[in-house]
């Protein structure tokens, strides 16, 4: 579903990621851990299509299409989707309208007619109980004056309403307590479904005993530096990222797959 | 060279007696050598160093004294809010056309009508108010109207009666008024404990180029509450500078929201005295402009009295190289102790040739009050517009969106909701896609 293949890429001169590559098929779940800084969030920008970041190298195929020549509103159209580390506000723009806009945007990409309200109001009802979120909340505007946690669960419920194929969760859970992190787990774990996939990238194993991957990836420097089964999380809990950190010398890329 | 047009209009004007009760002559003889004297302002000139006048001034106007004009009820439709049971009055280029207009229900004792109808009556409260508010000291254009104005709107809520309904004065302009130049005059005198909501619109029909220089006095007696929305939607072409000068009496509310998006060049003045303790003002206003458009507002808040509170919210948007200006001002008196005031400027760039001034100034010359104000110039927020785009919108549909939401809150002050309705949806329209991609 995405292969990428050494992708560099930066802000600004400045390198960030420097030969990333990753598989990830359909029905699988990854996740990519890795201390601060390492490059977890701009790889999950780069592969929404943020602007503000250039790709100076390497390739990313979705659905056997150049995923990188797509403006981000088409990566959104063909079914990816970025839970963002911090959810913008947007004052002025309440959340119902939000969500239906989006909605509405993904249909008409695929030549169907805009919902009918009422069927849409049935569909975010449903997908609001999911994420254990009160309806009141659609009158507000997008993340203004949301707690971190009411962000995050917008994050998901906007994820739950869209229906994406391939979802990027960018740290959903920190700054969660233990029960908002079992909604949004929840939340993730009743969308799986055998033709989607889920890149989970977190600091923290907490998060992996909820959402249990398939693989789990390092990223420190921006590079890969090792990749394994789900007891990878477990290890790293243990040891902390020092041991790997230290251990990828510096100019050789990670490999990873 | 155009003052003498000016003043040969007056000249004309002046002999004409049916137009002009004995009392006004003199008024009207003051304000045109006044304006003789000094001439238009220029930007040498406190208050329009940013704005030029001299595109109004080297302009040759012909009079629009005599009215005339080609509008029909359907070219009004995008006007009138989808009211039916609002009192409207319609002036076309500047006079009353009674075919147009309607006056609904009104509460007993309750008058609207055109000034010229109320003038020739002999209406005692116009003699008493007409130009009491806006006088001399009030520049060139103001005296330019008080020299000049044949017409305008006339309303008068006596104490203690609520008007529900809004009142309309619609000043549409059409072909038949191009090059023609218009100062209509409008007073509304709410008396004690009195409650009305005018809205006042400048609008055209085609896109002719004229110029509009209306001047409203607004009375608020002790208590009364005015809610005053005016909407400068005029042609493209056209030069708009309207002054209205309110006068608030002890708790009384005047309620003002100003919406301009039209006119190649527009000034929009507005003034309060708040002169009776407890007294409160909200001036709130949105300006949208692209192309070559010139848009100032320029508000002035008198805290005469203690215990008043005044606060305002301008926004604006700029498109490609308009340029918009903002000067708020707010002066507090030695007497106004515990005056609470707060001003906010908030401009949204959305393209590299837009340009904004804004200054708000505070004087005060008394120590005990309570009063902020700020100003702030930024561009659409890259990370927001890639937030809507990576939930499938389009960047055109993203910048769209932010800027209506942008403009939204404060629209979205306002009190009577066919108004809100309309501009909003006036908001939301005025830049779909106009803007160039790639802006922010
Ligand atoms: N928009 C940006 N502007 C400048 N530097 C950035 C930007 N985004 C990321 N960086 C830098 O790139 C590095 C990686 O950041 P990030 O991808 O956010 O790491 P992580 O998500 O793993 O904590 C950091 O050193 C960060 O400062
Ligand atoms: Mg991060």
């Amino acid at each position: 579903m995405l292969e990428i293949i050494d992708l560099h890429a930066g802000i600004a001169d400045r390198e960030i990621l420097k030969g990333i590559s990753l598989t990830v098929r359909a029905g699988e779940v990854h996740a990519i851990m890795g201390p601060n800084g390492s490059g977890k969030s701009t790889l999950a920008q780069v592969l929404a299509g943020h602007p503000a970041y250039e790709v100076t190298g390497g390739s990313a195929t979705y659905d056997g299409e150049d995923l990188l020549a797509l403006p981000p509103e088409e990566r959104a159209q063909k079914g990816i989707f970025l839970a963002f580390q911090y959810p913008v506000e947007i004052p002025g723009v309440t959340n119902a309208y939000f969500l239906r806009a989006a909605y509405n945007e993904i249909r008409k990409s695929k030549g169907l007619d805009e919902i009918d309200p009422m069927d849409f109001a049935d569909l975010v009802e449903e997908r609001l109980r999911l994420v254990d979120m009160d309806r009141e909340m659609l009158q507000r505007a997008v993340n203004a004056g949301f707690s971190g946690g009411e962000k995050k669960r917008n994050e998901i419920l906007q994820m739950a309403v869209l229906g994406p194929r391939l979802a990027i969760l960018d740290e959903t859970d920190s700054g969660l307590d233990i029960d908002a992190l079992r909604v949004v787990a929840h939340g993730v774990n009743s969308l799986r479904r055998p033709d989607n996939a889920t890149i989970v990238v977190t600091h923290y194993q907490r998060l992996l005993n909820y959402i249990v991957p398939d693989r789990v990836h390092v990223l420190a420097g921006g590079r890969i530096v090792k990749s394994g089964g789900k007891d990878l999380a477990l290890e790293l809990e243990a040891r902390g990222y020092d041991w790997l950190v230290e251990a990828a010398p510096a100019g050789v890329a990670g490999a990873a797959v | 060279m155009t003052v003498h047009g000016f003043l040969d209009d007056f000249s004309k004007f002046a002999a004409d007696h049916g137009r002009n009760p004995e009392w006004l002559l003199p008024v009207r003889r003051a304000a045109i050598e006044r304006f003789g004297e000094r001439g238009f302002p220029t930007t040498r000139d406190e208050d329009w160093h940013f704005t030029s006048a001299a595109r109004i001034a080297d302009a040759e106007f012909v009079s629009l004294a005599a009215g005339g004009g080609d509008v029909r009820a359907a070219d009004l439709e995008p006007f009138t809010f989808g009211a039916t049971d609002w009192t409207q009055l319609v002036f076309v280029n500047g006079r009353y056309t009674p075919e147009l207009s309607a006056v609904g229900a009104l509460p007993a004792g309750v008058r609207v009508a055109s000034l010229a109808d109320a003038l020739r009556e002999g209406v005692p409260a116009v003699r008493e108010r007409l130009t009491s508010l806006a006088a001399l000291d009030h520049g060139a254009f103001v005296a330019l109207n008080t020299a000049l104005f044949v017409d305008g709107g006339f309303v008068h809520v006596p104490a203690n009666v609520v008007v529900e309904r809004p009142i309309h004065l619609l000043f549409v302009a059409d072909a038949d008024g191009a090059s023609g130049a218009a100062h209509p005059r409008t007073l509304i005198i709410a008396d004690r404990h009195a409650r009305a909501t005018i809205v006042e619109s400048y609008v055209a029909v085609g896109d002719p180029m004229y110029f509009m220089n209306p001047v409203t006095e607004v009375v608020l007696a002790d208590g009364a509450h005015v809610t005053h929305l005016r909407v400068q939607r005029e042609s493209e072409r056209a030069y708009h500078v309207g002054t209205t000068q309110a006068h608030q009496g002890r708790d009384s509310k005047y309620s003002s929201f100003s919406f301009a998006t039209g006119a190649a060049l527009s000034r929009t003045n507005i003034y309060t005295v708040l002169a009776g303790p407890g007294g409160e003002v909200t001036l709130n206003g949105l300006y949208m402009a692209d192309g070559t458009q010139h848009v100032d507002h320029q508000t002035r808040i008198e805290h005469v009295a203690p215990n008043c509170t005044s606060h305002e919210v301008y926004k604006g948007v700029l498109d490609d190289a308009a340029h918009g200006v903002f000067n708020g001002k707010v002066y507090v008196h030695p007497e106004a102790q515990k005056t609470d005031g707060k001003q906010t400027n908030n401009n949204l760039l959305l393209s590299p040739d837009a340009h904004i001034d804004t200054k708000p100034q505070l004087e005060i010359f008394a120590d005990d009050v309570k009063c902020t104000h700020g100003a702030t110039v930024g561009q659409l927020d890259e990370n927001a517009l890639f937030y809507l785009r990576s939930r499938g919108l389009g960047a055109d549909d993203a910048k769209t969106l932010l800027t209506y939401a942008f403009a939204a809150d404060v629209v979205q002050r306002i009190d009577e909701p066919a108004v809100r309705d309309a501009l909003e949806t006036l908001a939301r329209e005025r830049f779909v896609g106009a803007m160039p991609a790639g802006v922010g």
